[in-house]
């Protein structure tokens, strides 16, 4: 059986796409400059899949976490590039789409361990951040609506605590550095911010130390071996009875 | 035409009433249910636990076992490689160490072996998408510890153990509980930026049935955070990975021990032979596969083909009779239904409504009681249905800003209000409406402490495996898995390495596998791993030809 007919056979209901299309209204999409009828309402992701592309390369998540599906487009008649998430923005009518499926920009490599966090640590790695024009095209072109320049002028002056603070909800798709007229990568550049902050700047944890000391000393393997030789229903019971934190009135923990 | 931005008039109509009724509603929450109205709601409403979503597996290790039905429709399915079609003789990639996955467990794992000295020229990942394409990317929520004076690992192991009905594997409980503070000292090594507060330490919430407030997150972008530092690692240190090349089999030597796989080139369609001394699977879960037609949470890729390969060869798989349904999918608008809102949302405080504003549950059940009793809500007509015919209950996040102070919810959940926002829902001002949808696959391929299956040569870590959750996850232990067990695959097949010898290559067991399934008279239709979904308009396909 070829897939087409096993296709057929599970899902033969024709009839609910033209409910569909009835329903919703179609509209036209250029696919790479070609047209295609597809119902409104959907997103650009779907929208393809409608019109019979399988996606190999460009679709990830399909949530808008991971940044496989970075789409540019632009309406018809219209001056301005659009740039999006496929699996996040709803199909306009007389869109014209690519999405890229591939970003060359080479990731510097780097020794966390040996580095420092001081002033000149990113600049030092990715030189071409002194380049930024300051023409703000990165950040008009972030789905995620970060303020990539800004991040990018915090690293500049050596402020690596911000540009992570400002970079924090990069998803990674490579948009920014795509469109930059100085060819700064700029989701490279703020993932060693972060890692430089997380790892240097933030105040470590107390509680978490003493608790991985008292592990390592085994203060609580004798307690869990109870817990797995107990038979069932007194498990069961302790499990039951025991008092749950999130029902006292500080609800939430914070 | 042009998109609804907001709710449909008869929706605002509902969050009037639920707005008359939220001071009384955050004043009096609804207890938890006793263990015995549990059982009961879940046998009702739970798809583990009614009729028709499951039957008897007729092929295998595991034959006579009762799985979700999709499961069983793929393990009864033809091995879909040949063994006719490849010539083992000619290995395209001789490693120490094969990883099956490059999401959080293959990328930990990894970086694990590498530490423990398999050098990085002998270790290879190979990925079905991009590295990092993972469900490990989309958990929002956090990650699980027991760090905090008020807690400690015990009561961690107590939650795990109930939270899955008692019937997760102890002593993988035990090592999920025990090895969470390290892994948490392991991001803080990396770099990974936590929440804290200003003294340093963790802010900790709540998560459904954890009795101490234990989650550790990084806004709601957890899963990315945590992925994007350990990625970042594992490039820096050049560890190869091949990715758009899905494994297709497993491949075995004549001692029958598990010897590498056989890899398919998304884009090329050539395979590659690559001949390993151990084969980790990490190949994730399942949710692509849609068990019990419900929308998924899941990434693309997740057909839960590495529970496929490694049962052709003669693994044995746990607890495939449930599955993860998490409470609080998205319900509207259209495009959104079945991506996740974070169960941060009620751990922060917000509480479930119905149609009529009222509450009907605890927030912070254990996943499938909490999502039992919105299918019972919308089943007895207190949910609301959308225009497109999906049922749903109120969220009230609100009621956030309220307990915590104006600007909680842009602070602590930037990527859901930045989801919402695009079709005109401002979740710091309105509910959202939710729905239980399909996200995790709470067993898989069996493993012990060391994560080896029951075959010599084959580890497993993360979604794959089975025994850690039992029958049920809790939130906040998956992120924790992939890095717990990710990590000891990586230790335990490295030592596995140093000794292991490699006799000669074979797919012999998937003619045995062929030949079973002549035997319990199974003719197939499909082919199994599936390895991509099938999305595609049903009148292009309908129209398909295959003449090219």
């Amino acid at each position: 059986m070829t897939k087409k007919e096993q296709i057929l056979l599970e899902k033969p209901d024709l009839k609910k796409e033209e409910d569909i299309e009835k329903k919703a209204g179609t509209i036209e999409v250029f696919i790479m400059g070609k047209s295609y009828k597809v119902p409104a309402g959907l997103t650009i992701m779907k929208a393809l899949e409608y019109a019979g592309y399988r996606y190999i390369r460009g679709c990830g998540c399909r949530a808008g976490f991971c940044g496989a599906c970075s789409t540019i487009y632009r309406i018809e008649d219209e001056q301005k590039l659009g740039f999006d998430l496929a699996c996040q923005k709803v199909v306009e009518d007389k869109m014209y789409l690519v999405q890229l499926p591939f970003v060359p920009a080479a990731k510097a490599e780097y020794d966390i361990e040996k580095l420092r966090p001081t002033d000149s640590t990113i600049l030092e790695i990715y030189p071409e951040i002194a380049r930024c024009v300051s023409c703000n095209t990165c950040t008009k072109s972030c789905p995620q609506d970060i303020e990539v320049m800004k991040y990018i002028q915090r690293a500049v002056r050596g402020e690596i605590a911000k540009c992570a603070e400002i970079s924090f909800d990069c998803i990674q798709c490579g948009l920014c550095a795509m469109r930059c007229p100085a060819d700064i990568k700029h989701y490279h550049v703020s993932q060693l911010a972060r890692r430089l902050r997380g790892k240097y700047i933030d105040t470590r944890s107390k509680n978490l130390s003493k608790r991985l000391k008292e592990v390592e000393n085994r203060k609580y393997d004798n307690e869990i071996e109870k817990l797995i030789k107990m038979d069932k229903k007194e498990i069961m019971k302790l499990y039951k009875n025991r008092k749950i934190e999130a029902e006292e009135a500080d609800r939430g923990g914070d | 035409m042009k998109v609804v931005e907001g709710y449909p008039d008869y929706m605002l109509k509902s969050i009037k009433l639920l707005e008359e009724k939220r001071e009384k509603n955050m004043k009096r929450p609804v207890k938890p249910m006793a263990m015995k109205d549990r059982e009961e709601i879940l046998r009702k409403y739970h798809p583990d636990y009614m009729k028709g979503t499951k039957r008897k597996l007729r092929v295998g290790i595991d034959r006579g076992t009762i799985l979700y039905n999709g499961l069983v429709d793929l393990l009864e399915a033809k091995p879909v490689l040949d063994p006719k079609d490849v010539d083992l003789s000619n290995i395209d990639y001789d490693v120490d160490l094969l990883i099956i996955g490059g999401g959080g467990a293959g990328t930990v794992a990894a970086l694990f072996a590498y530490e423990s000295g398999v050098s990085k020229d002998k270790i290879l990942i190979v990925t079905k998408l991009r590295h990092g394409d993972a469900n490990s990317m989309m958990a929002q929520g956090g990650i699980q510890a027991a760090d905090r004076p008020e807690d400690n690992p015990a009561l961690h192991y107590l939650d795990i153990f109930g939270g899955g009905h008692f019937t997760n594997k102890p002593e993988l409980a035990r090592a999920l509980a025990l090895d969470a503070p390290g892994i948490i000292s392991w991001h803080e090594d990396l770099g990974v930026m936590y929440d804290r507060h200003e003294d340093g330490e963790f802010q900790e919430l709540s998560g459904g049935g954890t009795c101490r407030n234990r989650m550790h997150s990084c806004k709601d972008y957890s899963g990315m955070e945590l992925m994007r530092n350990i990625r970042d690692k594992a490039r820096n240190l050049e560890i190869p990975v091949l990715e758009f090349c899905p494994m297709a089999e497993l491949l075995m030597d004549n001692k029958g021990q598990i010897a590498g796989g056989v890899a398919f080139n998304l884009e090329t369609f050539e395979y590659y032979v690559i001949r390993a001394k151990a084969t980790i699977l990490a190949t994730g879960g399942s949710g692509r596969l849609h068990l019990a037609n419900y929308p998924t949470t899941n990434h693309y890729g997740a057909t839960g083909d590495g529970l496929i390969m490694a049962y052709h060869a003669g693994a044995n798989l746990l607890d495939l009779d449930t599955i993860q349904i998490h409470p609080t999918g998205d319900a509207y608008p259209e495009p959104l239904v079945g991506i996740l809102s974070t169960e941060k949302i009620r751990g922060l405080g917000a509480i479930p409504l119905n149609k009529n504003g009222d509450p009907f549950v605890f927030p912070l059940e254990p996943r499938d009681v909490e999502s039992a009793a919105l299918i019972r809500e919308c089943k007895e007509g207190r949910g609301l249905v959308t225009p497109t015919g999906m049922p749903g209950v109120w969220l009230d996040t609100p009621m956030i800003e309220i307990l915590h102070g104006e600007g909680t919810i842009e602070e602590k959940l930037a990527g859901e209000v930045r989801k919402f926002k695009r079709f005109g829902i401002d979740m710091t001002k309105q509910p959202i409406l939710v729905y239980p949808t399909l996200h995790y696959q709470n067993g898989g391929v069996e493993i012990n402490e060391k994560t080896e299956t029951k075959l010599p040569g084959l580890f497993a870590a993360g979604e794959v495996s089975g025994g850690v959750h039992g029958k049920n996850r809790l939130m906040g232990n998956s992120l924790l898995d992939f890095n717990v067990f990710g990590r000891r695959s990586g230790i335990y097949a490295a030592k596995y390495v140093k000794k292991a010898k490699i006799g000669k290559l074979t797919l012999k067991h998937l003619d045995k596998y062929n030949k079973m399934l002549e035997q319990a008279n199974i003719k197939p239709t499909k082919t199994a791993p599936i390895i991509l979904p099938e999305y595609r308009g049903e009148m292009a396909i309908s129209r398909s030809l295959d003449i090219f």
